[in-house]
């Protein structure tokens, strides 16, 4: 049996959080909160992606985005105009003559801007990594903070990553990246 | 079917013994070897022969064997779709040779012969345009040519201080592996490891 000696790991108890959220909502009408966390709560619920669809993993984006799994209800969304998203989801293989055409679609995006790797050959060339005209990840182009690992990943991957995203994007907490 | 595909080479070669060097039906498909000259005029007598009528281009390719003295050799595939069926013509051409464009007769072997331009190398005298089509742009060296190594020359990476993507010489974080699919069942030519004494005998 052992014992804990360390700081407490078990986290907050969600359900008295919400208790006393909802105390508080019923008693003054109003929530008190920092202006970086009301931010933060925004972005996470509404990261509209720039659809980078390369090859076959393009097609298990699609389906994140269907009605079957439905992106929608963590109010992700596909938004094909990179000046109006905020995270880049690199679908596919990355060719040396597509780089600098992703660096530039990726140079539009406001910030913060946020990148999730998908697939073997976003992540590290994969299949194509001794290939003369891929390049071997999409990290030497951009900087990455989700990979996605499948060949090609299902969108339930995929959707674990968006998530994995906004718990990176809530963990980090602050206004500036 | 093997009947008629030989009496179809033994008819074309007939009409155009200056053009067809040999012909083979092997597998069930008629291969004909034309002279690299008489290419271009070959391809129209194929297409407008009432016999013949090899209408629709199928594809342009090249095969590089580097032992022979005419290394190259440039494969066109083309279907009749009044006879129904199908030809495929070889030209062997050295290094330094050039092949007569058949863009006038078929006008979708413009693309084709780029390709092959691309990937081998290979000159089309006539050809209207004849630049490079799916390698990036400044790129060097032919990919399809059996003497360039897999991971080419050059590499891409965005560089934080020039804020652009830059090319680099290749540099491997993991060494190329070679993969031997040959079985030791069929015919691999090389003594086993184990099988070194047995070999020695």
């Amino acid at each position: 049996m052992g014992v804990m000696t360390g700081a407490n790991t078990a986290g907050v108890d969600k359900e008295m959080v919400t208790q006393a959220l909802n105390a508080e909502l019923q008693d003054k009408g109003f929530l008190l909160t920092s202006a970086e966390d009301i931010i933060n709560w925004a972005r996470t619920g509404s990261l509209h992606w720039m659809t980078f669809g390369l090859a076959c993993c393009a097609v298990e984006m699609m389906h994140t985005s269907m009605p079957r799994y439905d992106a929608e209800r963590f109010g992700i969304a596909p938004r094909a105009s990179p000046r109006q998203s905020d995270v880049m989801i690199v679908a596919g293989t990355l060719t040396n003559k597509m780089a600098p055409a992703l660096r530039k679609v990726y140079d539009q995006m406001p910030e913060p801007r946020y990148v999730i790797s998908m697939g073997s050959c976003a992540n590290g060339g994969g299949y194509y990594h001794y290939s003369y005209s891929v390049v071997r990840g999409c990290d030497r182009v951009v900087p990455v903070d989700v990979y996605v690992p499948g060949c090609p990943p299902t969108a339930e991957a995929l959707l674990y990553g968006l998530m994995q995203l906004q718990r990176k994007i809530r963990r980090t907490g602050t206004l500036v990246r | 079917m093997t009947e008629a595909l030989k009496e179809l080479g033994a008819q074309i070669e007939a009409k155009r013994p200056d053009c067809v060097i040999g012909w083979d039906v092997t597998f069930d498909e008629l291969n004909v070897d034309v002279a690299p000259a008489n290419i271009a005029g070959f391809v129209e007598f194929l297409k407008n022969d009432p016999t013949c009528k090899f209408s629709s281009l199928v594809d342009v390719t090249a095969v590089d064997y580097p032992e022979r003295a005419k290394r190259f050799d440039v494969v066109y595939h083309f279907l009749s779709m009044y006879q129904n069926q199908r030809i495929r013509l070889r030209v062997s051409i050295r290094e330094d040779e050039m092949v007569p464009s058949i863009v006038d007769v078929h006008p979708s072997a413009n693309w084709f012969e780029r390709e092959v331009f691309d990937m081998f190398g290979i000159l089309f005298t006539g050809h209207p345009d004849l630049r490079r089509i799916l390698t990036d742009y400044g790129f060097r060296g032919y990919p399809l040519r059996k003497d360039f190594p897999t991971t080419g020359y050059t590499e891409v990476r965005y560089d934080e201080a020039q804020k652009r993507v830059v090319y680099e010489p290749v540099s491997l974080v993991q060494e190329y592996r070679q993969f031997d699919f040959m079985s030791p069942w069929e015919g691999a030519e090389y003594i086993l490891p184990g099988d070194e004494k047995e070999g020695a005998k």
